[in-house]
């Protein structure tokens, strides 16, 4: 029997066009939540790990994922959630690193703090609170521009 | 004792709701915005592991309860949550020091859960642990930022700690819900915390210049269900309005 399922590389890229809805300039993959993407007979199974637990858009995120896909013909879908290993920063897309600075979120560091301020790139910054406008986010400010920005916080 | 599994979930997931609710409580009266977003979050946190643990409570007890319908269909007599996280907010510093003396333990408890020989609640545990490691960070620094601080705040937080400290004894009482749960080899003994708990309290206290209660009596009843403070049932008729005014109400 001949499959016409289009292929899971396909499927990624379609997945990799799903803004995220709360940081939209970053795509679902780029925030590394997808974790898999599989055929199981004629359905499509789509792993999927919360950022944090009581993240609002995770419910959101789940709705979306399932409008892309079946907007691009997939019948049968599975949403799976896997919580362990639980979600890390690491599973970021250095694409993604890329555009949240350019968007004026400072990407997470190993650190533990923003590497620069992401308007004027100086290194001289202080934090405001450890929590921000989004459960992922911190408040930071430059000491040089004197803005405060969001840092996406390492997890 | 019908399912002590069940029970040992319906604990869990009743601290971080009740917990979850009263920091909510706060939402939009905080002293300054930024924790004002910072205790909207730790709410959040908390409501969401409480989705975990309760969703997880409903699937073991297998009666078709998920998440919503205990938290909002159980009377008080049915929470299982300790008496700590019940207690009113009082001022910004009784709550700090309320969510200090929990997440002390709490962060402490899930590390251990991690080893569950339940796959599903060592998952569930992991996940908590990061977002609860936040917590602890924070509300360490706050206690002592304010108990190292003015006379006033000192003043306020040694009276939050002397309010709160008969409550932190029942974090360690082990039960035979407990014991059923330590040989299965699900969840620790909770009375084998309390050395590290007491290392970490101590430790901030000291640096926060706050007096550690001598007395350690300690009030019992919430874990079990057997007696509740007053609080928890005019903190239910909040909570709960909706579902009691408008039984099985949905978006
Ligand atoms: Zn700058």
């Amino acid at each position: 029997m001949v499959t016409d399922h289009p292929s899971v590389q396909t499927i990624w890229t379609w997945l990799d066009q799903v803004p995220d809805p709360e940081i939209p300039a970053i795509s679902l993959v780029d925030l590394g939540i997808i974790r898999d993407v599989a055929w199981v007979d004629d359905t499509l199974e789509v792993t999927v790990t919360p950022t944090y637990s009581g993240c609002p858009a995770t419910s959101i995120i789940n709705l979306d994922v399932e409008a892309a896909l079946r907007e691009h013909g997939i019948q049968h879908l599975r949403l799976k959630r896997q919580l362990s290993p639980a979600w890390t920063t690491d599973w970021m897309t250095e694409k993604g690193r890329s555009k949240l600075e350019a968007y004026g979120i400072a990407p997470p560091q190993p650190s533990g703090g923003p590497k620069q301020c992401p308007r004027c790139k100086s290194p001289h910054l202080e934090r405001i609170s450890q929590f921000g406008s989004t459960p992922c986010k911190a408040q930071w400010r430059c000491t040089d521009c004197l803005e405060p920005f969001d840092y996406f916080k390492c997890h | 004792m019908t399912q002590p599994q069940f029970e040992f979930l319906t604990r869990l997931g009743d601290n971080t709701l009740v917990l979850g609710h009263r920091v909510s409580e706060w939402c939009g009266h905080a002293p300054v915005l930024e924790e004002d977003i910072a205790l909207a979050n730790t709410a959040l946190d908390l409501i969401g592991q409480t989705q975990l643990w309760l969703g997880l409570a409903g699937e073991v007890e297998g009666k078709g309860r998920d998440a919503d319908t205990l938290a909002f269909h159980r009377d008080v007599w049915d929470f299982r949550s300790l008496l700590l996280v019940e207690q009113p907010n009082g001022d910004f510093g009784q709550t700090m020091m309320r969510q200090f003396l929990f997440d002390a333990w709490h962060s402490n408890y899930l590390a251990q859960l991690m080893d569950s020989s339940d796959s599903r609640i060592a998952a569930i545990a992991e996940k908590s642990t990061k977002e609860v490691t936040y917590h602890l960070e924070r509300s360490s620094d706050t206690v002592i930022g304010l108990g190292d601080g003015t006379e006033e705040s000192h003043v306020r937080m040694q009276k939050a700690l002397d309010r709160l400290w008969p409550f932190v004894g029942e974090m360690f009482v082990s039960d035979e819900v407990d014991a059923a749960m330590v040989a299965e080899g699900i969840a620790p003994d909770p009375a084998s915390l309390r050395g590290e708990f007491d290392t970490l309290v101590n430790n901030v206290l000291t640096a926060a210049t706050l007096t550690r209660p001598q007395d350690d009596f300690a009030h019992k009843g919430g874990k079990t269900g057997g007696r509740h403070t007053e609080h928890l049932g005019h903190m239910l008729t909040q909570m709960q309005w909706l579902q009691r005014a408008y039984p099985d109400a949905s978006w």
